[in-house]
Order: structure tokens, then C-alpha cells, then sequence
């Protein structure tokens, strides 16, 4: 009884596919032939919603595309609605931004770090990652009144200050997470069954990275040097001092080294902006009904997962002629397959995990 | 003859090297909120990516746009607009090309020069009922493959035709 | 005493405790498992059903048996049932000869720990647990699914590969005590003052690798995969017969506890043994040892369970083959050269 050619459906339902995402498999005796992935489970027509929402209608809805992230979905949103507005945000408004921005990418990888060790076998990572994400989550809480999906960032600035005490929960927050990381760090850096399970799987060169569009970790990882925080700076992004880790491989070790290291290089981005954060306003004066005149732009952010940007073309009225969503996971997503092709069944999960997708983004 | 400020160099240089290379495919131009859109002939689509890609270093496909245009007041003579918004790496310089494309009227699938638009033009497909030629796999991405409309369109109701599925 | 006592009460009270004794371990460690992942984890576990969760198990047992029994329409129903019970009785027979302590002397009688007590004890217990290697393959076969075949047969040729390093290592074992009956063995660890353990490392290391690959725990556990195959070759069963996989795997756990403990920590011999200071931990019943050191290898099981991550199917049969089965078969060259030099 042999395995040729068998298709195998890793379906909408499983415990690792982080999401509704089917994953069409073809597997010639536990070595992967062909992946396809199915998508649309979760797709709500955002698009079209948008175009019948005025621009502040639509921030809290982006907060649903990649919810592991929501401040990085109403940051991408805002300051391409600024850029076509022609609004500027002041800079004590710019700075909280990066502070929750930060914050919020601190939060997101913590919860991949979990959910792919959790793949992976190492069940305990999981409960760390967690743990060290609710102290976050309450400071999200204690800012704006949610955890999960924020609506922390606003057309013009943020809609709250971060006073004295909320500073310095910040601050405490992020002296404990190293703690964690440590922990994280010791259970798997130098893990053999980890190292097994993760060097030289999903192999792709940088060249390939780019030819499939691939943005973010996973392309630092194969060794290319491309982060918009440091190249197309936004949001004052320009005056933080911190490093871009770079892989070298390109596998799936060289992923989680790259989101551990981003994790450490964040909580430094943060401290430096909590330092130097300057007074004065932190909201633009928006008018209370925003109309803007015809044009177009495209605006991006480095989110968590890679590029997230938006156009938006304007038609003079206060809703958007056309908003589209350049969503990191969805390009990030077509170079699975080339990424499998060759490796065990088992690797398809780790591949999967190191690329950290979001269904909410995928699918809008 | 579109005049980009002297302070974007590189953006100067590309809209004269492409103004240059391809003068009959360059419809227009503009140059507003610090990006540039060269407005090109669709059949001449595939020759300038290859162009920029090759010779001027456009190694990224950023994304794929695709906009309705049947609802604006001054109705143009084509309904889609097609925009590929390109990225140099390194170099951080951005290019956006836009391709008019009628109702019925395939459009070539730039999925050779550049991978990551398989997806994005599947997608198009999806919304808006635009055809590629040469696409690999050319078929919806979100929706069902039975679904019967392009929601997308300006025309398609927000609340879905019927039952929809 | 009379005949009808000693001939037919007593060993049915003994058979009766033989059953009993690891359906109780069974359920201790339901909870043990579950509380100490939870503790190691940073959570709390479950807590909230009697004192400290004591009674959690009994919830489990009570939801299992009243869920509804699905049977796959294209399953084969004769191998589909047959799966659990082949599973559960491999171990359970195993257990009959299983030795637990010295015998006892109540009055005029002596009570033997042991139901049966072979010349070939070690063997036969080896014998019965790889039985259940059957009852895998006719619950991923008889499922009639794709992801409980493939988990079988993950399980079959793990479970047929570190059989050898555990046949081996027991091999070291034996030749050391010159016996394979069990009671043999610990009597023999009482006379040389040591329990084995101490004196064959690796091969205490060996068995105890091999032991956790063979009952399918990690992170050997790829068969049963979670986050890959789902539940692997029990997917497909639900209710009572998903109870009776459930409760053989960790009946296996403590049989291969009980082998561990007999070949290499003494069976029911106090530490130090020969120690005459320490001669009052001779107090203490040899059971009751016997029961703590049980416990501190369920322990272990669930310590490694909550720590490690997965070995990939390649990576675990690599293992095994280059790894484990020369390592034991030098180490078996090994002891016999000492012990024939010595």
C-alpha cells in the first residue's frame, strides 16, 4: 500500500491552518508534490463596503482585516487618507503612533511565536507568547477600551493622550517581556528536535522572494534588507534609531530569528519614543465631515506581516471613489507552494506558521 | 510634456527614458502628491513593463488596481482602468502605470514578468470580470466558482443580487 | 486455609486488582497530566471539579460514556470495534505479570504481588504490549480516512522500530541478572546492593527513549499529531471507544513505567539498599516504593510532554536506526565483555 499521488485536503477546520484556509495537498508518500491553496472563507467584502462608508466610517472596519494587528491596519489607513487630504499629523501625534504601532507588532509576533512552536509541538511556548501578550493587550485596553480590535489610530493623530501613568505601565510592560523571550529563547533556539524541524525547510533565495512579491520577515530572512520603516519612512519613523534583523538562508529558523530579534528591536523603538516624546497637540483639526477633492494615491506601511498599503482614489465627496488593499498575507500566501515542494507533510505546518498569515487579511 | 519637479531625479528619469523609448505608448502623464502615473496603450503593456524591469531596475509588482469607471461624470471611453504600481528595490522609487481597458476586452497577463501577479489578477478576474491572456490559472479567488455577477462593479448592488451563493 | 479461599477467592481478588490497580493509575494520571502541563504552562489546569480537580477525570469518564457512538458509514464495523479492545487487553494481560512487591505474609499465608510469575516473565510482558501495535492498524485501516491510515502507519513502523533498542537494552539486563523473571531481576538488584539503573546508564537511558517512542507520547507522539493529522489513528472515534485508546495509552505508559522501574530502578527495593544506616527505609512496604518510583516516571512523561516540540517522522526513525540500535548493541557488547572480565 503506497502513498502516490495521494491528495490530502488540510481543510477550512484544522488546528493549524490559523484560520479558515484550505490547503488542496498532493503528496507522493509524505513528500509534498503540489499545494494549493483555497481561500475565501472569511472574505466579507470589505471592498465594496468601502466605497458606501465615509473615511472615518471605515478606520474601525480595517481593524478587522489582520486582527492579530489592528493598529497597524488603522495606521496604513489613516496616513494614506492624510496623504490624499493633504493633513498633517503633529508630533506628538506621530510618536504616540509609533508607540502603539510598536506595540502592536510586539504583540502580533508574540502571538505567532506561540501559535507556530504550538504547531510545531511546543505546546508550553504558547502559554508564554499568551501570557506576555495580555500585558500588552490590557495596556491597549487601559488606552482606548479594547484589546483585540483597537481603533487606536485616527485620521489626523490618535484620539487619546498617553499621560504619565499610562507611560509608565508602558514601561513596565516592556521590562517584563524580555523575561519571557528568554524563556521562549532557551526552550527553542538551540532545541535539536526545533533545529531539526526548522533549518532548511521552505527554502527560498532572495531572488525568489522578491519575483513572488514577498514582503516582510520571511524576505529579511532570506537576506534582503528591505524594511519601509528605514526606506520610505512614515510617521517620524525616521528619527528612531534600531536595527533590521536580516537572515541568510532563507528557512524556516531563519524566520523565527528574524521575528525574535524584531521583537527585541521594537521593545528598543518604543523606549526611545516614550523618551522622547515631545508636547502639544496629538490630533489634527480633521473637519467633522471630510470631503476630498479628486485624486490618488498609494501609501505603505511595514506592518507585522510585510507591506500593508492602501489606495484610495477620491471623488470630492466624503466616501472614497475606490479603496484598495495591498495585503502582505495575500502575495505572501502564493509562494507556499514553491516554498513546500519537496518537503514532508509535516514541514507544510512549519512553513505555513513561519510565514504568519492572518485570513482576515487574505480574504478582506 | 509632463514636467516632474527637479527634486525627484529618479522620477525624472524614468518618465523621460520611457517618454523616449515608447512614444506612441505613453498616452499621459501626471505627476500629483509626489507620485508619478504614465497612462500607457494596453497593447504595448507587456514591451514597458518589460522595459522598466529589465533596464530601469522595477524588480517589484507592489499591486494590481483595478478601477470602474462607468459611474464618473466625465465618462471616458473605456470602463476599466487597470493600474500596476511598480517598486524599484533598492532605490525605493515608485512608478504607476495605468492601462485602460474596455468591458470585454482581454488584457495581457503580465504573470511572466512578474509572479506575484498571479493572484492579483485572479482577483481582478474575481471582481470586475477583467480577462487575462496567458494567465496560468485564470479563476476566482474569493467567490465561489459558480457565482454568477463581479461585485466590484459600480453596477453590482451592495446587498448582493438574491441568494447570492 | 481452605482450598476454595487460596484456590479460587484469592485469585480472583488478585485478577480483580490487577484490573483495578492501572484503571486507577489511569485515572491519576488523567488529572496529573493535565494539571502539571497546565502548571508548567502558567495556567492552572483544571481545578474547579473537587478538591483541586481530583474528581475531573470522573467527568471525563462521565462525558465520554454518554456521547453518541459514530461509526464512519465505509468503515469496516468488525475491525473498527476490534481496534480499542485489541489495544486495551494487550496492555491489561501484560499487567498479569507484572510483579508489585516481596510477597506478603498475612498469618500462615503468603500473599504473592503477582498473578503469574514466569521463568520468561520479561519476555512474554514484551510480547503482549507490541500486540497493540494491531489494534493501531485496524483503527487507521478500518476508519476508512486518510489522515487515521497515515497516522497508523506512522505508528507501526515507529513502534516496530524501537522495539529492537528495547529489545537490546533488556538484553543487557537480563544477561547481568541471568534470569528473565522479573521477580528475578529485583531480587538480583537487592543481592548486588545497586539497582541496574547505576550500573548500565546507557542502557536505562536507551530503554527509557525507546519506552516513550513505543507508547506514542512526545515527543515521539507524530502519530496522534494534533496540529498535523488531527487525532491521527483515532480520529474517527468518538465516545466510549475513543475512551478505551485514551485510557490503553496511558495504561501502556504504566506498564512501560513498571518495566523502567523493575529492570533499572529496583522494582520495590528502598534506594541504597545495601546501605546499612539507611536500613530503616526497609520500613516503608516494598510497594509503596515501588508506587513512588512509578509515579516519578509518569511524572517524567508529562514533564517532556509539556517541554519538548515534535520529531518529525524522518527525523524519529533517523533516530532509531542510526542512532539508538547501534548505541544498544554496543552497549550490549559492552556489558557482556565486563562481565566477562570481571
Amino acid at each position: 500500500m503506497a502513498f502516490k499521488d495521494i491528495e490530502l485536503n488540510m481543510g477550512p477546520q484544522h488546528p493549524s491552518t490559523h484560520g479558515v484556509l484550505r490547503l488542496k495537498l498532493t503528496v507522493d508518500n509524505e513528500v509534498v508534490l503540489k499545494v494549493e491553496p483555497v481561500i475565501g472563507y472569511l472574505h466579507r467584502g470589505m471592498e465594496k463596503l468601502w466605497e458606501n462608508l465615509t473615511y472615518t466610517q471605515i478606520v474601525p472596519l480595517t481593524d478587522r482585516l489582520d486582527y492579530l494587528a489592528a493598529l497597524s491596519n488603522n495606521l496604513a489607513f489613516a496616513l494614506t487618507v492624510e496623504k490624499l487630504a493633504g493633513i498633517e499629523v503633529p508630533k506628538r501625534g506621530r510618536y504616540i503612533r509609533i508607540v502603539l504601532a510598536e506595540l502592536q507588532r510586539l504583540a502580533s509576533h508574540l502571538a505567532w511565536a506561540g501559535f507556530m512552536a504550538n504547531d510545531i509541538g511546543a505546546m508550553s511556548v504558547l502559554l508564554y507568547g499568551f501570557e506576555a501578550r495580555e500585558d500588552i493587550l490590557d495596556v491597549f485596553e487601559e488606552y482606548i477600551g479594547a484589546r483585540l480590535t483597537v481603533h487606536g489610530i485616527r485620521i489626523g493623530g490618535v484620539p487619546r493622550d498617553l499621560d504619565e501613568a499610562l507611560v509608565s505601565r508602558i514601561r513596565g510592560v516592556l521590562s517584563g517581556i524580555p523575561r519571557r523571550l528568554k524563556d521562549i529563547r532557551a526552550l527553542l533556539d538551540e532545541n535539536r528536535i526545533w533545529k531539526q524541524r526548522t533549518v532548511g525547510i521552505g527554502l527560498i533565495s532572495a531572488a525568489e522572494a522578491l519575483d513572488f512579491g514577498l514582503t516582510g520577515p520571511a524576505l529579511r530572512a532570506s537576506g534582503v534588507n528591505w524594511d519601509l520603516r528605514k526606506s520610505i519612512p512614515y510617521s517620524s519613523y525616521d528619527e528612531m534609531d534600531f536595527d533590521v534583523p536580516l537572515g541568510s538562508r532563507g528557512d524556516v529558523y531563519d524566520r523565527y530569528l528574524v521575528r525574535m530579534a524584531e521583537i527585541e528591536q521594537s521593545i528598543r523603538i518604543v523606549n526611545q519614543a516614550l523618551d522622547k516624546l515631545p508636547p502639544g497637540e496629538f490630533m489634527a483639526k480633521v473637519p467633522r465631515v471630510l470631503k476630498i477633492a479628486p485624486g490618488q494615491v498609494f501609501q505603505t506601511i511595514e506592518a507585522p506581516k510585510g507591506v500593508l498599503g492602501f489606495t484610495i482614489k477620491s471623488n470630492g465627496t466624503d466616501k472614497p471613489e475606490r479603496v484598495k488593499m495591498k495585503s502582505p498575507s495575500f502575495i505572501n500566501l502564493q509562494s507556499l507552494e514553491h516554498m513546500c515542494r519537496g518537503n514532508l507533510f509535516s514541514d507544510v505546518v512549519g512553513i505555513l506558521g513561519s510565514m504568519d498569515i492572518v485570513l482576515g487579511e487574505i480574504d478582506k | 510634456m509632463l514636467d516632474v519637479p527637479a527634486d525627484r531625479p529618479a522620477l525624472r528619469e524614468v518618465h523621460e527614458a520611457l517618454t523616449g523609448r515608447f512614444p506612441d505608448s505613453v498616452l499621459a502623464g501626471s505627476f500629483e502628491k509626489g507620485e508619478l502615473a504614465e497612462t500607457i496603450r494596453a497593447e504595448d503593456l507587456l514591451p514597458v513593463l518589460r522595459f522598466l524591469r529589465s533596464e530601469h531596475g522595477f524588480n517589484c509588482l507592489d499591486d494590481l488596481i483595478v478601477l470602474d469607471n462607468v459611474r464618473l461624470p466625465e465618462a471616458p471611453a473605456k470602463r476599466f482602468s487597470v493600474l500596476y504600481q511598480l517598486y524599484r528595490f533598492p532605490g525605493d522609487v515608485r512608478v504607476r502605470l495605468v492601462v485602460d481597458v474596455g468591458e470585454d476586452e482581454p488584457l495581457d497577463s503580465v504573470v511572466p514578468i512578474y509572479r506575484s501577479a498571479d493572484w492579483a489578477e485572479r482577483e481582478a478576474f474575481d471582481m470586475f470580470g477583467l480577462r487575462f491572456r496567458g494567465h496560468p490559472d485564470l479563476r476566482r479567488v474569493y467567490l465561489p466558482d459558480d457565482f454568477d455577477g463581479y461585485p466590484l462593479r459600480k453596477d453590482f448592488p451592495l446587498e448582493g443580487k438574491g441568494d447570492g451563493l | 486455609m481452605s482450598p476454595a479461599v487460596s484456590d479460587f477467592v484469592i485469585p480472583v481478588a488478585k485478577i480483580a486488582a490487577v484490573i483495578l490497580y492501572p484503571m486507577v493509575m489511569v485515572v491519576v494520571m488523567i488529572w496529573l497530566e493535565r494539571r502539571v502541563v497546565a502548571l508548567i504552562q502558567g495556567r492552572l489546569g483544571p481545578n474547579r471539579v473537587g478538591f483541586q480537580g481530583i474528581l475531573q477525570p470522573v467527568a471525563d469518564a462521565v462525558k465520554l460514556f454518554f456521547k453518541e457512538d459514530i461509526i464512519p458509514r465505509q468503515a469496516d464495523k468488525l475491525l473498527f470495534n476490534l481496534a480499542p479492545i485489541l489495544v486495551m487487553f494487550s496492555s491489561l494481560l501484560a499487567f498479569c505479570f507484572v510483579p508489585l512487591g516481596e510477597p506478603l505474609r498475612i498469618g500462615s499465608y503468603t500473599l504473592t504481588l503477582w498473578i503469574a510469575e514466569s521463568p520468561v516473565g520479561l519476555l512474554i510482558v514484551l510480547g503482549l504490549s507490541s500486540i497493540s501495535v494491531f489494534g493501531v492498524i485496524f483503527g487507521g485501516w478500518a476508519s476508512n480516512s486518510k489522515y487515521p491510515l497515515m497516522g497508523a502507519l506512522r505508528s507501526v513502523v515507529q513502534v516496530l522500530s524501537y522495539e529492537i533498542p528495547t529489545g537490546l537494552t533488556v538484553l543487557s539486563v537480563v544477561f547481568f541478572a541471568r534470569s528473565m523473571d522479573m521477580v528475578e531481576i529485583v531480587r538480583r538488584q537487592e543481592a548486588a546492593h545497586i539497582w541496574y539503573g547505576f550500573m548500565l546508564p546507557v542502557s536505562f537511558v536507551v530503554f527509557w527513549i525507546s519506552a516513550v517512542a513505543e507508547t506514542n507520547r512526545a515527543p515521539f507522539d507524530l502519530p496522534e499529531a494534533e496540529s498535523e493529522l488531527v487525532a491521527g489513528y483515532h480520529t474517527e472515534y468518538s465516545g466510549m471507544k475513543f475512551a478505551y485508546f485514551y485510557m490503553a495509552e496511558y495504561t501502556h505508559m504504566v506498564l512501560a513505567s513498571s518495566l523502567v522501574v523493575i529492570l533499572f530502578f529496583g522494582g520495590w527495593l528502598p534506594p541504597f539498599p545495601g546501605v546499612k544506616f539507611l536500613a530503616f527505609l526497609h520500613a516503608v512496604p516494598g510497594f509503596v516504593w515501588y508506587l513512588i518510583k512509578i509515579m516519578f516516571f509518569l511524572y517524567l512523561y508529562v514533564w517532556i510532554r509539556a517541554t519538548f516540540p515534535r520529531y518529525r517522522f524522518d527525523s524519529l526513525i533517523k533516530l532509531v536506526w542510526k542512532w539508538l540500535i547501534p548505541l544498544s548493541l554496543i552497549n550490549l557488547l559492552a556489558v557482556v565483555a565486563v562481565r566477562y572480565l570481571l
